[in-house]
C-alpha cells in the first residue's frame, strides 16, 4: 500500500522587542541568571500583566506579512500547568480569540510552487529556562515573560521538504519584516511539528503525533522524515499509530515517546482576568500595512531591474536578511552591484562560512568594500589584487589604499614596462605566437599569463592584452 | 492616654493641624490600646512599632515644614494581603510564612505619599477565602463587641481593629463582601469600591475579577477620605480605570438631608431565614432616610438569588489559578520531594488550610474539561444578567437600600463545620461584586443580644459620591456611631 503523510507546524518566535510581554524587563540574552526579573514575570503575589503595545503592533505586522486577517477583538487566556518555568504556573496565551486569523504563504518546493496556508498567529509569554545539573534543577527567569507569537499552520504539508520551505520563508520574514531576529542557536524561533501518515486516497486523517521543541531545520527535517517513516511501518507492520507528543533525539536521529494522550494535560483554559481584551482597529491596521518593510521576492525584483544583477545573485544576496542588508549598504559608496555581488557570494560568504562567523562579524564593512571596488573599477590593482586586499581585511582588518602600497599590489599600466614584458613573453614561446597567428586567438592567453607572470601579477591585464595584440595583428 | 486611638481621621486631622497633638502622641496611644487589648481581640498578626513610630516621627517633622498632606500622620492598619516592601504578607497562610514583600501594592505607595503611617498587619481568612476569619491559619480574631462572636470575614482583623480602637482606619479587601460583611458584624463602615477604582496591583489575587480593596472606617466621612487617597488610575493594573476622582470627602456637608434622591428598596433582598431583627433595623433605616426626604421606591434584582452559585464558580475557578504560584520554588513554605510535582503537592498540602483546598479543588472542577461550559461559561452568562438588573434597577433610584447580612455576627465554631451555610451568608453582598459596582456599610442598629446590625447602600459604577452622601445623611443624623463596644 502507498501512503501519505500530512504535517502542520506550530512555529514559536520570540519577537524583538525592549521589553518583556507583560512587565517592563529588558530582555537580553546570555545575561547573568536571574537579573532580569521582576515581581510580575517572577510570579509574586500580587504582581499583574500588563501589555506590551509593541509586541501586539509586531504580531500583527507578522500577521499582515503572512497574509492573515487582524482580528479587531481578540482576548487573553490562562493556560494553567504547574512547571518550574512557569512562575504563575498558568501561562498568559490566546485560546479562541487569536490577533491573527488566517494567512497563506507561497513558497518554492523544489521546482515547484506551493502555497500552504495558516491556522493563526497568536501571542504568550515565553517560559524561564530550566537547566537540569546533578541533584537539581537551575531556573533562570530572564527570559519568563518575553514576548512569544506561535504561529498554526494548518496540516497543509505532506513532506520534509514542504516543511523546510515553509520554515524557511517563515523565518526570512520575520527577518525581514524587524519581527524577529529568529536566531535558533538562541532559541528565538523554535517549533513543533504534527505528522500523521494515512493510506493515499484515505480521506481521513491518520492519528496525529506531536514532535516537540526543536529549533534546528537540520532536525525537523530529520524528525519529520523518520517519524512518517515509523509511522508507515506501524501501520504495514499491523498495528495502530498512537496519538501522542514525542521527542526528537538528535544525536541518535530518532523520536521518542513523552506523553501518551491519556497523560495528556487539561490546560483550563479561561479568560484571562487580569488584562483587558485586545482592540485593533482598521485606522491601526492601514497604518501598520503602510510600514511594512521590504520583503525579500521585492529585494530580488529590485537587484534585478534596478541594479541589472542576474536573478541568481538576486537570490544568494537575499536568502539571509544580514547579507541583503550588507549589500545595500555597500551599494550606499558604490555604484558597480555586480562587484559588490561578486565579492560577497566569492570572497565574503566562503571567508565567514570557513571561520563560523556572521557579516556583521566581518572587518570588511561596506566602505572598505567599496574603497576596494574602487581601486579595481580605477585600475589601480587588478581584482586579483582586490580579493588580495579583500581577504587581509577579513582577517587583520587595515584600509584598502595602505594595503595596496604595504604588499606591493598597485597595478601596473605604465606602456614601457608592460612592451619590456610582452616583448619578451613573444620572443620566449614561438610556439603559442605562431598558434595565434595562425587563427586560434586563444593561445594569447598563454602569452598573457607569461606577462602577469613576469609582472607578479601587478601588470594591468587589460592594458597587457592591448599591447599583445598590438604586437602580434601588426 | 488622652484616647487619642478612639477618635476619627477626621478630629485627629484637626487636632494635628492645630497642634494639639502629635503623630507620635497618636501611634502611642494606638499602641497601648493594642497591648491593652489585641490580647483578647487578635486583630494583629505583626506589628512593628519602632517602624510606626519613626514613621510617626516623620510625619511630625513633616508638617513642622508645612506638609498639610491629606492623611499625614494617621496611623492605618494593613490587612496582610497587601504587599508592604520589606514586610511579611502572609494572607494568613502557611504557605506564605516566611515571605517578605519586595515591592509596595499601588495603595500602599498611595498612602504613603498621603502621609500616612502603615501600622501593622491585621488577620484575615486564608487567601480572603471565608466570612469569619476562623480560616486564618496564623491568628484568632474576635468580635470586640462580643469576644465569642466572630469579627466577620475575611478583612475580620481590618474591622475588629477599627472597632477596638486599636487603629484609626483600616484597608480591607472585598471580593464576595469581605469588607461591607465584616464592618456590618463590628459596627464599622466599609467601603467597596466599583471595580476599577482602586488599583489591585499589589493585592495579593484572590479572584481578579472580582477584588476590590476599600477602607474600613469609624465613619462615612472617614471612608471617604480614606478612600480619595486609594482612588486613581494605575498603569500597572490594566482593569484600573481612567477617571475622574472626586474629592469625596470634601463633597459631605453638614446637611442631612436627603431631598431629591431616589432610593430602591430590592424585596429580594429581604430573604427568607433573615434575623428579623436585621430586617427591623434596616427597615427602620430605610424609613430614616424617608424622614430625611428620600423618595423610596421599590426596585427588583430577580438574578441576585443566583448570585451565590455565580459567584462560587467563578471567584474558584479564578482562585484556582491565582493560587498556582503558591508552589514552593521561588518563595515562601517548601516542602522538598523527589520531583517537581512531589514538592507542589507537598509543599501545598502542608501549606493550605482547608478551606483554600476546597475552592482549589472547586475552581480546578468547573474549569475541568468537558465541565467548563457546564459551569464557569454559564456563570459568566448569569453574571451579566445579574448586571443587566442593576442596570434596569438604577434607572428607577439613584441608591438601593439593603441589609449587608440575613443575621449579625454570629458565635465561633457555629458555622464552621457546615461551608455552605457559610456561603449563603454572602447572598447580599456578591451581586455587587459580580456586578461591578460600589457599596458602602454602616452601623443601623444593635440586637438584642449587643451585636451590631449593617445597613449596606448600593450605587450604580463610579457613584461612591451618592452612597457616601446617603451613609453620611444617614450616620449624621443618627447616634449608632457613637457607641464603643467595652474592651
Amino acid at each position: 500500500m502507498k501512503y501519505e503523510a500530512t504535517i502542520g507546524l506550530e512555529t514559536h518566535v520570540m519577537q524583538k522587542t525592549n521589553t518583556k510581554m507583560f512587565c517592563s524587563c529588558k530582555y537580553e540574552y546570555g545575561a547573568e541568571p536571574n537579573t532580569h526579573v521582576c515581581p510580575t514575570c517572577l510570579g509574586y503575589p500580587g504582581a499583574l500583566p500588563v501589555m506590551n503595545e509593541k509586541a501586539i503592533e509586531l504580531i500583527c505586522k507578522a500577521g499582515l506579512l503572512l497574509g492573515c486577517e487582524i482580528n479587531p477583538y481578540s482576548k487573553w487566556d490562562r493556560k494553567n500547568y504547574f512547571y518550574p518555568d512557569m512562575a504563575k504556573n498558568y501561562q498568559i496565551t490566546q485560546a479562541d480569540e487569536p490577533l491573527c486569523l488566517g494567512g497563506e504563504v507561497t513558497v518554492e518546493v523544489e521546482g515547484e510552487m506551493k502555497t500552504f496556508t495558516l491556522e493563526r498567529i497568536h501571542q504568550e509569554e515565553n517560559a524561564a529556562k530550566n537547566t537540569h545539573v546533578a541533584g537539581a534543577s537551575l531556573v533562570d527567569y530572564n527570559r519568563a515573560g518575553t514576548a512569544l507569537m506561535e504561529i498554526v499552520s494548518d496540516p497543509c504539508m505532506s513532506s520534509a521538504s514542504d516543511a523546510l520551505a515553509y520554515m524557511t520563508h517563515v523565518k526570512q520574514v520575520m527577518q525581514y519584516g524587524g519581527i524577529s531576529n529568529c536566531d535558533q542557536e538562541k532559541g528565538q524561533m523554535r517549533s513543533d511539528v504534527n505528522v500523521s501518515v494515512k493510506p493515499v486516497g484515505q480521506k481521513e486523517l491518520g492519528a496525529k503525533v506531536e514532535i516537540k521543541n526543536m529549533n534546528s531545520f537540520a532536525f525537523i527535517q530529520d524528525a519529520i522524515e523518520y517519524e512518517i517513516d515509523r509511522q508507515i511501518s506501524v501501520l504495514e507492520s499491523g498495528g495502530t499509530v498512537v496519538q501522542e507528543t514525542r521527542g526528537y533525539n538528535p544525536d541518535r536521529g530518532e523520536t521518542f515517546t513523552q506523553r501518551t494522550k491519556e497523560n495528556a494535560h487539561d490546560y483550563r483554559y479561561f479568560p484571562e482576568p487580569d488584562l483587558m481584551p485586545v482592540k485593533v482597529s482598521k485606522e491601526q491596521v492601514e497604518q501598520w500595512r503602510s510600514e511594512l518593510p521590504e520583503m525579500p521576492a521585492q529585494r530580488r525584483v529590485r537587484y534585478v531591474e534596478q541594479l541589472g544583477l542576474p536573478e541568481y545573485d538576486a537570490g544568494v544576496l537575499t536568502a539571509s536578511m544580514d547579507v541583503s542588508d550588507w549589500f545595500e549598504e555597500t551599494m550606499k559608496h558604490t555604484k558597480n552591484a555586480k562587484a559588490v555581488s561578486n565579492f560577497i557570494m566569492g570572497e565574503m560568504l566562503r571567508l565567514l562560512s570557513e571561520q563560523g562567523l556572521s557579516i556583521a562579524d566581518s572587518k570588511v564593512t561596506p566602505q572598505k568594500l567599496a574603497e576596494i571596488i574602487a581601486l579595481i573599477d580605477a585600475k589601480a590593482i587588478s581584482t586579483g589584487g582586490g580579493k588580495q586586499i579583500f581577504e587581509t581585511i577579513f582577517n587583520e582588518g587595515g584600509d584598502p589604499a595602505a594595503i595596496m602600497e604595504a604588499k606591493g599590489l598597485a597595478q601596473v599600466s605604465d606602456d614601457s614596462a608592460l612592451e619590456g614584458w610582452a616583448d619578451e613573453a613573444i620572443a620566449n614561446n614561438p610556439k603559442p605566437v605562431e598558434e595565434y597567428k595562425a587563427g586560434n586567438p586563444a593561445s594569447i592567453n598563454f602569452l598573457m599569463g607569461q606577462v602577469m607572470k613576469a609582472s607578479r601579477g601587478k601588470a594591468n591585464p587589460g592594458a597587457v592584452m592591448q599591447m599583445l595584440k598590438q604586437k602580434l595583428d601588426a | 492616654m488622652a484616647d487619642l486611638n478612639k477618635c476619627t481621621i477626621s478630629e485627629l486631622s484637626e487636632k494635628l493641624a492645630s497642634g494639639d497633638c502629635t503623630s507620635v502622641d497618636i501611634v502611642n496611644d494606638v499602641l497601648a490600646s493594642i497591648d491593652a487589648n489585641d490580647g483578647n481581640v487578635g486583630a494583629y498578626l505583626t506589628i512593628d512599632r519602632e517602624d510606626a513610630l519613626a514613621q510617626a516621627k516623620a510625619a511630625d517633622e513633616k508638617r513642622v515644614a508645612g506638609s498639610s498632606l491629606p492623611m499625614l500622620g494617621i496611623p492605618v492598619a494593613i490587612k496582610d494581603l497587601l504587599n508592604v516592601k520589606g514586610q511579611p504578607c502572609t494572607c494568613s497562610s502557611k504557605i506564605l510564612e516566611g515571605y517578605v514583600a519586595p515591592y509596595d501594592a499601588t495603595v500602599i505607595s498611595k498612602l504613603r505619599e498621603a502621609g500616612a503611617i502603615l501600622l501593622g498587619r491585621v488577620n484575615m481568612d486564608e487567601f480572603a477565602m471565608g466570612s469569619s476569619t476562623e480560616n486564618a491559619a496564623l491568628g484568632k480574631t474576635s468580635n470586640p463587641w462580643n469576644l465569642d462572636h466572630v469579627p466577620g470575614g475575611s478583612s475580620g482583623g481590618s474591622a475588629a481593629c477599627v472597632a477596638a480602637d486599636e487603629a484609626i482606619a483600616s484597608l480591607g479587601s472585598d471580593t464576595g463582601g469581605s469588607i461591607r460583611q465584616p464592618a456590618a458584624f463590628c459596627g464599622c463602615v466599609g467601603v467597596k469600591p466599583t471595580y476599577g477604582r482602586v488599583s489591585r496591583y499589589g493585592l495579593t489575587a484572590f479572584a481578579s475579577s472580582l477584588d476590590q480593596i476599600g477602607p474600613i472606617t469609624k465613619t462615612v466621612k472617614d471612608s471617604a477620605i480614606l478612600l480619595e487617597t486609594l482612588c486613581g488610575h494605575d498603569a500597572m493594573d490594566s482593569s484600573s480605570i481612567e477617571i475622574e476622582v472626586p474629592a469625596f470627602g470634601k463633597e459631605l456637608s453638614t446637611d442631612t438631608s436627603l431631598a431629591g434622591m431616589k432610593l430602591g428598596l430590592p424585596k429580594e433582598f429581604f430573604v427568607e431565614g433573615m434575623d428579623p431583627e436585621v430586617e427591623k433595623s434596616v427597615r427602620d433605616a430605610v424609613e430614616h432616610c424617608k424622614s430625611l426626604g428620600a423618595e423610596i421606591v421599590d426596585v427588583s434584582l430577580p438574578n441576585a438569588k443566583y448570585a451565590i452559585a455565580v459567584y462560587y464558580i467563578i471567584a474558584t475557578a479564578e482562585a484556582s489559578a491565582n493560587l498556582a504560584r503558591f508552589d514552593g520554588i521561588r518563595y515562601g513554605m517548601r516542602v522538598d520531594g523527589k520531583d517537581p510535582a512531589d514538592l507542589y503537592a507537598k509543599t501545598r498540602s502542608a501549606g493550605f488550610g482547608q478551606e483554600v483546598k476546597r475552592r482549589i479543588i472547586l475552581g480546578t472542577y468547573v474549569l475541568s474539561s468537558g465541565y467548563y461550559d457546564a459551569y464557569y461559561k454559564k456563570a459568566q452568562k448569569v453574571r451579566t444578567l445579574i448586571r443587566n438588573d442593576f442596570t434596569e434597577a438604577f434607572k428607577k433610584c439613584d441608591a438601593i437600600l439593603a441589609p449587608v447580612t440575613p443575621t449579625p455576627a454570629y458565635k465561633k465554631g457555629e458555622k464552621t463545620a457546615d461551608p455552605l451555610k457559610m456561603y449563603l451568608d454572602d447572598i447580599l453582598t456578591t451581586p455587587t461584586n459580580l456586578a461591578g459596582n460600589c457599596a458602602l456599610s454602616l452601623p443601623c442598629g444593635f440586637a438584642s443580644n449587643g451585636m451590631p446590625i449593617g445597613l449596606q447602600i448600593i450605587g450604580d459604577d463610579f457613584q461612591e459620591e451618592t452612597i457616601l452622601k446617603v451613609g453620611h445623611a444617614y450616620e449624621q443624623s443618627t447616634e449608632w456611631h457613637k457607641r464603643h463596644p467595652s474592651l
